[in-house]
């Protein structure tokens, strides 16, 4: 019997995809470049354009007349705007931010020391969303209107109502100051300070490849609450998300298909409905740790955590307006960075896309 | 209730499904019964005539919230009203299989063909990872699939309806069932691809001596197609025959929906609407 | 009691006499659904008591919560001071219902900004299209790029700390979504025959956004509100914990969290109860919303 049906051709194959998937790849270099010009746009009309004196901001109220001069020299105040916004971008693209009023040093230099910390936190943060929340959200969605449903939705309803800072606050009071099961704020206990040598600046690591096993355990007792805290909130989100997406996947027909053909309740739910659901996780990941960068500037605060959130805070109460626009066009381009990152993978694992 | 020509492979007697809703209780299937055996039976009815809720009952495959209950539902020889989970299990797939309608959300979208073909082997057999792959390419050659390697690593959504309904069969019948259950299995095809379809079907129905039970709304389908006829409305059967014999069918229902089928020979000036009696819903049907 | 059956009779009327008696059915009708679900009852009795205790202010407290008492500081709970008194003497129950008024504050000013603005972007995007959309979508795009909380920040060291920046510096984070909710709404809805009819009466652009487009999205992008309002409270929170939203001594929940945080070990509930008055309300938002979206909306969420 003939098959040569018109219906029946196979889609032509990846051979002749070239052109157009360069030119998507073009499409979202334009995209991202365009995204990078409104952030620094807004950046730039933040730092110069809206304070009364955007010399001043900088240089802060001590500064001597000569500073003042080379600054507003340096930013190009008397040429127009546009010129002084291609010399901010000049600037950015050298990766000069800047020098701080309260260090004196580079912005750039002092986000680099401060910045494996925050990195720390939001990915220890991440990973206890990721293995805790996903697997909650799946029970959740497994046993609709049963118990397990309605404890992982209000968990996940206390997670996000929850003011962070606050939550960080109790939890200092229960588990530190009167349960005594973690260290208090900080990163190490005072006395430990110096001894390790940074050499990634993630001070777990580094205390384990000094083998210096007793900081490594002060390093992670100071850890735990904190990231805890970050995590909980990942995971309200994620679990929430993941239960939505399974409930979605589970109503398929494609699952009533995978029962008829007599699997286990087990695999039907992980090897078909899961891994659907896997796909569109990654987007949620994705924007859980961009997420957790910011959210990191309040928990960072309330423990003392020497990262990113604490300098700009630290940089904002101390008007030094290099620190903060520096900090916030980092924090910003990970956003961007990592938003773009989970949008590509996505494109490699669904085969619907590709 | 006609008898099967041999000793029956399905027993349905007295089947209730019935879902419990906010609004009320909604009686999907009220007091089906039948008997399969090695044949082609049609299940006509409209939508929500509680058809296939009755092919989801006999799996043991109703929606939660759906309670089943019959005097008798029985597969060679298995009661299916307390037979226990693992059993279920071997029973679908390896003992009663389903077809469903359209392949685009019955076919796992990020699983390739030949993995979910495979899978459906070996779910139902300890054969290694070769055996299994040699037998799916077998098998989507045997419904004419002109070139298994490829289809074989290809995704759901680049394939055609008609190829992915075959698919879907070759799935369905590579554990080797006695019974198969199609739900619609040409409703969302183009006419021309509904034949080839069903002639694969039929192929190998007739080569394995299995029973099938057709689902459809399309009368004149299940007449060409099947040997005997269940004609269902409201949940109820209302009339039983055999396809040579629908003609001098004897409910109203059934003689409204023949006197509704536009015939190619003219005659009519303005197709009849189809009249619909209450009683067709409380009164028994058509003794046999 | 026969009034009152008529009047159930009339908003469940089969034909409608008039417009109004129209959408006065559509409200009961979605009413009707939304009470079917007890969770989001609870969330609108919170919203309730909020706007409620908010109004009764002046009548339900003993001082203004501004007054120093500093022979009276860092009381614990009792029946004096039901939830105790802060570093200043102040009673914190006093603040906390005083404190309710800044969060109706920040929630009412900040929906008036949002939402003309996201509508206003949304709808003409989406109707007119073309480099019009094309431009105000990368507008949308780049503030949704941006972290809320951090540009927050940047936007008060630029303007100063101050109540009304920090909810212009929300504002300007929060409008992102309504925009793309609302043009999304506006492409479905652009090509229906009732647009069509308007334009051939020769309606001018701005009265089919404004009269037809408009009102379309709305319900949407009400629902959408409410699910953020949560959020923004949340930030206007963090944002008063750092100092940067309503100055001392207005009693800003988040701020008072902040003065509290030295004294959490031994007078826990000076930073511990405006936090909790923080979670209630939120949560009476999160719970409203998911409610108003299963009866707005009920495909997406589960």
């Amino acid at each position: 019997m003939d098959q040569s049906t018109p219906g029946d051709q196979q889609s032509a194959g990846p051979g002749l995809a070239l052109p157009s998937n360069l030119l998507k790849i073009v499409g979202v270099f334009a995209s991202l470049a365009l995204t990078f010009i409104g952030l620094t746009a807004i950046t730039f009309i933040i730092g110069r354009v809206m304070p009364a004196d955007p010399v001043l901001a900088i240089v802060g109220d001590r500064a001597s007349q000569e500073v003042y001069d080379q600054v507003f020299l340096q930013l190009g105040l008397d040429k127009p705007i546009y010129i002084q916004y291609f010399k901010y971008l000049g600037q950015l693209a050298e990766g000069d931010l800047g020098t701080s009023i309260m260090t004196a040093q580079p912005v750039a230099d002092d986000i680099l020391r401060f910045f494996p910390a925050t990195l720390e936190l939001a990915t220890v943060a991440t990973l206890l969303g990721i293995f805790v929340g996903i697997p909650m959200g799946v029970v959740a969605a497994v046993h609709k209107g049963r118990w397990p449903d309605h404890i992982v939705r209000v968990i996940g309803l206390i997670g996000y109502s929850a003011p962070i800072f606050w939550l960080g606050m109790v939890a200092l009071l229960v588990f530190y100051a009167r349960l005594d099961w973690v260290a208090g704020p900080g990163r190490l206990d005072v006395y430990y300070d110096g001894i390790v040598e940074p050499k990634t600046g993630v001070l777990m690591i580094d205390a384990a490849m000094s083998g210096e096993w007793e900081i490594f355990r002060n390093a992670f007792s100071h850890l735990v609450l904190p990231a805890s805290i970050l995590g909980t909130f990942a995971l309200a989100y994620i679990a929430r998300m993941t239960r939505s997406f399974m409930l979605d996947q589970l109503s398929q027909e494609y699952i009533l298909t995978a029962r008829v053909k007599g699997m286990p309740e087990r695999n039907v739910i992980w090897g078909h409905a899961f891994r659907n659901v896997l796909v569109q996780l990654i987007t949620i990941i994705g924007l859980t740790y961009a997420s957790l960068l910011e959210g990191s500037v309040l928990t960072e605060t309330v423990f003392s955590w020497p990262g990113i959130g604490q300098y700009i805070t630290n940089s904002l109460f101390n008007n030094d307006m290099n620190a903060v626009l520096g900090g916030t066009i980092v924090v910003g381009i990970c956003f961007v960075g990592i938003n773009l990152l989970s949008d590509l993978l996505y494109r490699l694992v669904d085969p619907r896309v590709r | 209730m006609t008898r099967a020509p041999e000793a029956p492979l399905l027993s349905v007697e007295d089947l209730h499904v019935t879902y419990d809703t906010p609004t009320g209780l909604v009686r999907a299937v009220r007091g089906v019964s039948f008997e399969l055996g090695r044949e082609k039976l049609g299940i006509v009815g409209e939508s929500g005539s509680g058809k296939s809720q009755t092919g989801r009952a006999i799996l043991g495959l109703t929606a939660p919230g759906g309670q089943v209950s019959a005097r008798r539902l029985d597969f060679e020889g298995t009661d299916l009203l307390t037979a226990n989970h693992r059993t279920m299990r071997r029973i679908r797939g390896a003992g009663i299989s389903m077809i469903m309608q359209d392949p685009k959300y019955s076919l796992n979208p990020v699983m390739t063909v030949g993995a979910q073909i495979e899978e459906a082997f070996r779910i139902h057999s300890k054969a290694s990872k070769q055996e299994a792959r040699l037998r799916t390419l077998e098998m989507l050659r045997t419904v004419k699939i002109r070139e298994p390697e490829r289809v074989y690593k290809a995704y759901p959504h680049e394939v055609s309806g008609g190829m992915g309904q075959r698919i879907m069969i070759a799935m369905m019948m590579i554990p080797e069932p006695d019974i198969i259950i199609a739900d619609e299995p040409t409703s969302a095809l183009d006419v021309t691809v509904q034949l080839q379809v069903l002639a694969v079907l039929d192929d190998m129905i007739s080569e394995r001596g299995m029973g099938l039970i057709f689902i459809s709304h399309d009368l004149n389908l299940i007449a060409s197609f099947c040997d005997r006829i269940l004609i269902m409305y409201g949940g109820k059967v209302m009339e039983e025959c055999t396809a040579a014999d629908l003609g001098q069918a004897k409910h109203p229902y059934t003689r409204g929906l023949l006197n509704c089928l536009p015939s190619l020979e003219g005659g009519h000036d303005e197709l009849p609407v189809l009249q619909r009696d209450p009683s067709w819903l409380t009164s028994p049907g058509v003794p046999e | 009691m026969l009034a009152e059956i008529t009047l159930r009779n009339w908003l469940l009327a089969e034909i409608p006499q008039s417009k109004s008696q129209a959408r006065c059915q559509r409200v009961y009708i979605s009413w009707l659904a939304f009470r079917r679900n007890p969770v989001a009852v609870i969330g609108l009795l919170i919203i309730a008591s909020l706007v409620a205790v908010a109004a009764l202010a002046p009548w339900i407290t003993a001082s203004d919560g501004l007054e120093l008492h500093l022979s009276e500081r860092l009381q614990a709970p009792g029946s004096e001071h039901w939830f105790g008194t802060d570093e200043l003497g102040r009673d914190i129950f006093d603040r906390i219902i005083w404190g309710s008024r800044i969060t109706l504050y920040i929630v009412a000013l900040v929906s008036i900004i949002v939402v003309p603005i996201g509508l206003l972007v949304g709808t003409v995007a989406g109707y007119i299209g073309g480099w019009v959309d094309t431009v105000l979508m990368r507008l949308t795009d780049i503030f949704l790029a941006f972290p809320r909380l951090i540009l927050a920040m940047a936007l008060v060291a630029a303007l100063g700390p101050g109540l009304e920046n920090a909810v212009l510096a929300i504002a300007l984070t929060t409008w992102s979504p309504f925009a793309r909710i609302a043009r999304a709404e506006a492409l479905t809805i652009r090509n229906s025959e009732f647009i069509l009819a308007a334009q051939v009466q020769g309606v001018s652009t701005a009265g089919i956004l404004l009269r037809h487009v408009t009102p379309l999205c709305l319900s949407s992008v009400i629902v959408r509100l409410t699910l953020d309002m949560a959020g923004i409270i949340l930030t206007a929170a963090g944002l008063g914990f750092l100092g940067l939203g309503a100055q001392p001594p207005t009693p800003e929940w988040g701020a008072m969290i902040s003065l509290g945080r030295q004294y959490l070990i031994d007078q826990w509930w000076v930073p511990t109860v405006p936090g909790i008055a923080i979670l209630v309300v939120s949560l009476g938002f999160n719970l409203l919303g998911d409610g108003l979206r299963d009866v707005f909306d009920p495909k997406s969420g589960g």
